[in-house]
């Protein structure tokens, strides 16, 4: 081997980090905070190991289904500025690599979720991967500008995984968990488009903001944001809320519709002038609104402990 | 250019065999802790000794309790 030939490789071989990044580590970082809630908020104790290893899954599921998702999207990825530095599109990591190490992780995390817990969470996980990888990044995403709106329940999935972790079912704790993060996704996202605004038309990925127009974008934000409201307040009446859930959550959405109903107040002379700041603010407490949400629920679980929680 | 002994791809290469390799020790990890605690959880020992091969109703909890033990 010449040494020529090593420099060529060296652009070719992937290190460890390249391997962990197409695993999406931010993503990742949600689905474990928030799996770790349903399964902690659960009125069943689980072994702090088997809870470990339960979450751990969860976590390597959602990365799976990451690396799928940029296996899948390469082409697209490599489009956009803000996908453009990923393994794949970068000259990193092979697609065939992806493909394979998002396929065996799919295999690994389900099958020892199974063998850790019950048939239902891993059950639960198999579909996630599935939604994520083939419903959302194969069948919706450039097929019609509602792909965020279905594709959000593959992110609404790891608290209920985590609660079947715990309690082997399915309840209406759980169903609204999932529902809280699913009726967040659309705003969350559409508050994104509206300030990268020319990346996923180049991508040709139909976003609303493309095919619907901004005017629209702001509209659709405003209305899923009321109706996120009544499904963000509702599990402060359940086993897993009480009155610190209920005081956080009015002053979160509060904020929150107060965000919404100021950018579809503007139009588009406005927030060139002041470079998006509005929607940008509104993307940004999006990102809070569902982190101290759930922290609130394991607040709640926390004085439920020392049993002065719930009402 | 000259031929450098340790190139910067050994270096990476070295990095992504540690990794599997912790990983590996990892998954070892995580399936002998599962083991120790499901065998910790499973109760009464004497539930899966009393037929072991050979009926021994001498040791079924019944019997045992009867004898005192």
């Amino acid at each position: 081997m010449t040494d020529a030939s090593l420099d060529q490789m060296t652009t070719r071989e992937a290190g460890m980090g390249d391997y962990f990044a197409l695993l999406k580590p931010r993503v990742m970082s949600l689905v474990v905070f928030t799996a770790l809630v349903g399964l902690l908020v659960a009125p069943v104790a689980v072994h702090p190991f088997v809870a470990f290893v339960g979450v751990l899954c969860i976590a390597v599921g959602a990365g799976a289904s990451g690396a799928l998702n940029m296996w899948w999207d390469a082409d697209i990825d490599g489009v956009m500025a803000r996908t453009a530095r990923r393994p794949i599109p970068a000259g990193k990591v092979e697609p065939g690599e992806a493909l394979g190490l998002g396929l065996a992780l799919s295999g690994f995390s389900v099958v020892l979720l199974w063998l850790a817990t019950n048939a239902l969470a891993a059950g639960l996980l198999a579909f996630t991967i599935f939604f994520y990888a083939v419903v959302y990044s194969m069948w919706l995403k450039r097929a019609t500008p509602q792909n965020i709106v279905i594709g959000g329940a593959a992110g609404a999935f790891p608290p209920m995984i985590g609660w079947a972790v715990a309690t082997g079912g399915v309840s209406v704790e759980s169903l609204l968990m999932f529902a809280l993060i699913f009726m967040w996704t659309p705003p969350h996202f559409w508050a994104l488009a509206l300030f990268v605004k020319t990346d996923y038309g180049d991508a040709g990925v139909p976003m609303l903001t493309e095919t619907h127009g901004r005017r629209t974008t702001r509209g659709y934000i405003l209305a899923y944001t009321v109706l996120l409201v009544p499904v963000a307040l509702a599990p402060a009446f359940t086993g897993i809320g009480g009155p610190v859930y209920l005081l956080v959550s009015v002053l979160l959405n509060a904020r929150f519709a107060y965000g919404a109903w100021l950018v579809w107040r503007r139009d588009e002379v406005a927030a060139e002038a002041d470079g998006y700041a509005t929607e940008k603010w509104l993307f940004r407490i999006s990102l809070s609104y569902l982190f101290v949400h759930f922290g609130a629920l394991l607040i709640e679980a926390g004085l439920r402990f020392y049993g002065i929680g719930g009402w | 250019m000259t031929i450098r002994v340790e190139h910067e791809l050994h270096g990476r290469r070295r990095g992504r065999n540690t990794g599997v390799g912790l990983l590996l020790v990892g998954l070892v990890g995580i399936v002998f802790g599962l083991t120790v605690v499901k065998v910790l959880n499973l109760g009464d020992i004497r539930q899966f000794e009393t037929f072991d091969h050979v009926a021994r109703p001498q040791i079924e909890p019944a019997a045992m309790e009867a004898a005192g033990q």
